[in-house]
């Protein structure tokens, strides 16, 4: 008989439905297949021109119906696409599922091609007070649901049917870490048996890409697009905006294993700690994400010796990898030079509210596939970052607990810590 | 019968067209009879309830902090920071660091004038696409782009009141407050959390932030009216307000122990989504009514309704189905804050209960008077289009 309760009396929190989209393609098989054979998603844009703008590659998703429709849609096909695929390997009801929603997506704002449409649409007066002028005359809601926060959430509950108020959440780039710890605390405090996580983002728009290129954020590295993320790298110089999804069905262990249900991984546990240093650069003692990992082996229950892997935020930014690292280094001391640390981005960019949860997807296989996915690009080590990032190629290895770190903007940190096996 | 981990209200933050503080806030609203402020000029045909005055750097000291920064989130930093201060809790540190925070919030302002310059060259121009990056990559301030970020927010109240336990950012309009309440007070029950900071913030005066409610059609126009007597007058029925509200929640021990003063307990929040074309808004508010177990006995109620006509009008009838309720729609004196608009009710519940006293009617065609001291007060938010949440607040 398991035990169903953690080192802190609360429930184990299982995974039992796993879904994921990134530029690699559409679910977990494909995705893993071209993640471990080291294959990069990044690729030119095309989904718009690139005049003018300093970077011209991404990892946007462009190969789904909803790709050319605007950010809100394809967030919602994305967040659709993951759930699907989650919660049919879960067993549980596709139309009634019966548990909370909780949705990592970017902040909405009025597509440039509605505004467009609508300022089009009418001569009188300019600027604002034509849109508004327009707006009052609509008679559909397309337009409005676009520019709701909580209407993606809404489509989903409904599509899923899960129970109560879903919740939307910003985090910034650790939102799909959120999202699952979410659900983790539900099911602790009794509130749910489960829970529905998603991390989604389809708003690589052309407007998304300056605002990053305005803060120096990306890579510009346009002529050999899938070696332009590069983690860890001496030469890395930016992250590489992407798109896609990740889902987990989370339930607790007692009633997963009450039906039946095929236990994919442990949540076991998530850690989290704001920093107050400054809107987009991190603390310079790390000090934060320190905190943020040390908080995850306490809440889980584990010593840094029991950690075998690391999935990192590892976006190829200057700033992050060398924070990342020593927030590391200091957490586990030397250990940490022989410890696998790899990153995903360096194949599917950075998928900012998603992120968190497609890692997390990626961290649960790694544990039931025994191999770690590459940290690919890694030519050129930066010097002063020494980690074994599982360099270019993947290795085969027994992992039975993962650390998976987010760090965003606005001092956001959050850590979650799985595990093969329940306790 | 009160319990160590029981929610307590210890710190209020509040801003509206009304002032700043719970204590203005009271006293202007238990004046009967009280005038809205309203602003009827500057976007006709829509009235607002705009901003007070407000001297930034009372609660956000360094220039360059409030220049990173358009409004929505100053007003935010701002109330925020009157809650910490209201609850002994700022410049404290060890208090802040480790001090948990939701944030309910939508998106920032965009920069009005590069956006109509794009539109109007988009009435002779075919290369739209090509005008968006031409334009965004030379005039967009870099920074803009923080200043707008839902999650950044938090991000400036972190930075500037140094409130570092935890910070999570939910989105969607009055049930990103709803949840944002629900999922702290959830948090403090089950000993996750000692002390917490939620609330939000709502910058109207913005063309986008008008666009956001009038795509729907969901603003009203002409005259204004008293929130309960928008139906059948031109438009939707929204008349909306800048404003913030935030809230330090705390676990009770954790209040006493430190010596603070608490306002009012925070009973059970509920909340849901009804799925309204499909007629579930009536039986929704029904069932939370009895989900949040309405005590016995008559009952004030600060609801936070819109002016939405469907809405409003099953709200109206919800709480008019009961003879013992005696609501007070705040929206007509303050307008409809949106993310705020939850937090906004559960404090003026909160005041109401430790000031011992209810509010006169704000609208003394549509409400009844209330006599006697309000032991228990309920507080609600129905979404203008979505989202449904309510709590009960009960004396200390």
């Amino acid at each position: 008989m398991a035990n169903l309760n953690d080192h802190m009396g609360r429930p184990i929190v299982a995974v039992t439905g796993i879904g994921v989209v990134t530029s690699l393609g559409v679910g977990k098989a494909d995705n893993w297949a071209a993640l471990t054979s080291g294959k990069s998603g990044i690729h030119p844009i095309t989904r718009f021109p690139v005049d003018h703008l300093n970077t011209r590659i991404s990892g946007m998703v462009d190969f789904l119906p909803s790709s050319s429709k605007g950010s809100s849609h394809l967030t919602y096909e994305l967040a659709e696409t993951a759930a699907r695929e989650a919660v049919a390997e879960s067993g549980l009801d596709s139309g009634d599922f019966g548990g909370p929603l909780f949705l990592a997506s970017p902040p909405v704002e009025l597509d440039w091609h509605d505004r467009f449409a609508l300022y089009n649409s009418n001569d009188l007066d300019s600027g604002g007070e034509r849109l508004l002028r327009v707006a009052r005359g609509l008679k559909e809601l397309d337009f409005f649901e676009t520019t709701q926060f909580g209407s993606i959430a809404g489509r989903l509950a409904d599509r899923f049917g899960t129970r109560g108020l879903p919740i939307t959440l910003s985090t910034a780039c650790a939102s799909g870490a959120t999202a699952i710890q979410l659900g983790v605390e539900a099911i602790r405090r009794g509130e749910c048996d489960r829970a529905l996580s998603i991390g989604a983002d389809g708003s690589a728009t052309a407007e998304a890409l300056i605002r990053f290129s305005l803060l120096s954020a990306l890579s510009t590295h346009n002529d050999i697009p899938e070696k332009a993320s590069k983690p860890f790298s001496k030469d890395r110089d930016g992250f590489v905006l992407a798109e896609g999804s990740g889902a987990l069905v989370l339930e607790s262990l007692e009633t997963a294993l009450a039906r039946g249900a095929t236990i994919l991984g442990i949540l076991r546990g998530c850690g989290e700690k704001a920093d107050d240093f400054h809107r987009t650069r991190s603390k310079p003692d790390a000090s934060p994400a320190i905190a943020a990992v040390r908080a995850v082996l306490a809440d889980a229950g584990l010593s840094q010796d029991e950690i075998d892997y690391v999935n990192a935020h590892g976006t190829s930014t200057p700033e992050n990898d060398k924070m990342e690292h020593l927030s590391l280094s200091t957490v586990f001391g030397e250990r940490i030079g022989s410890m696998p640390v790899s990153s995903n981005k360096s194949m599917i960019g950075h998928t900012l509210s998603a992120a968190g949860a497609v890692e997390a997807a990626f961290s649960l296989m790694t544990m039931r596939e025994s191999v770690i996915p590459p940290t690919i690009n890694y030519d050129n080590p930066d010097p002063a970052i020494v980690l074994d990032v599982v360099p270019n190629k993947k290795r085969n290895a027994e992992v039975r607990t993962v650390l998976s770190n987010s760090f965003g903007f606005g001092g956001q940190n959050t850590c979650l810590v799985m595990a093969r096996e329940p306790v | 019968m009160s319990s160590p981990r029981d929610v307590v209200i210890t710190g209020i933050g509040l801003v509206s067209s009304l002032g700043e503080g719970p204590d203005a806030h009271w006293q202007k609203l238990a004046q009967p009879g009280l005038e809205p402020m309203l602003e009827a000029a500057r976007f006709a045909p829509y009235t607002v309830h705009p901003l007070p005055e407000i001297d930034w750097n009372l609660q956000i000291a360094k220039r360059g902090d409030q220049r990173q920064m358009e409004t929505w989130q100053r007003l935010g930093t701002y109330a925020a920071g009157l809650a910490l201060d209201d609850a002994g809790i700022k410049g404290n540190d060890e208090l802040c660091t480790t001090m948990d925070m939701v944030v309910a919030a939508g998106g920032g302002e965009r920069d009005e004038a590069v956006d109509a310059a794009i539109l109007a060259a988009s009435e002779s121009r075919n290369d739209r696409d090509v005008l968006i990056n031409e334009k965004l990559t030379t005039e967009l301030r870099p920074t803009l782009f923080l200043a707008q970020l839902s999650n950044l927010l938090a991000g400036n109240i972190s930075i500037v009141h140094k409130v570092t336990g935890s910070s999570r950012t939910f989105m969607g309009e009055e049930g990103a407050g709803v949840a944002a309440v629900e999922t702290a007070a959830a948090r403090i029950r089950s000993g996750q959390s000692t002390h917490i900071l939620v609330g939000g913030a709502f910058q109207t005066e913005h063309s986008d932030m008008l666009l956001g409610y009038e795509l729907a059609g969901y603003l009203h126009r002409g005259p204004w009216k008293p929130v309960w007597q928008r139906q059948g007058a031109e438009g939707g029925g929204v008349v909306t307000g800048s404003g913030g509200a935030f809230l330090v929640l705390e676990q009770r021990e954790h209040a006493t122990s430190r010596g603070r003063k608490i306002y009012a307990e925070l009973g059970p929040v509920v909340s849901g989504r009804a799925r309204r074309p499909w007629g579930e808004l009536d039986a929704q508010i029904a069932a939370l009514l009895k989900q949040a177990a309405v005590p016995n006995g008559k009952l004030l109620a600060l609801s936070g309704a819109s002016g939405a006509h469907t809405a409003t009008i099953a709200e109206k009838a919800a709480l008019d189905a009961n003879p013992a309720i005696a609501a007070r729609g705040f929206s007509t004196l303050t307008g409809h804050m949106k993310e705020a608009q939850f937090p906004f009710a559960v404090a003026l519940a909160a005041l109401a209960v430790d000031r011992k006293a209810a509010y006169p009617v704000f609208d003394a065609a549509a409400e009844k008077p209330f006599e006697g001291v309000p032991a228990t007060v309920l507080a609600t938010a129905i979404g203008y289009h979505q989202f449904e949440g309510m709590a009960l607040v009960n004396a200390a």
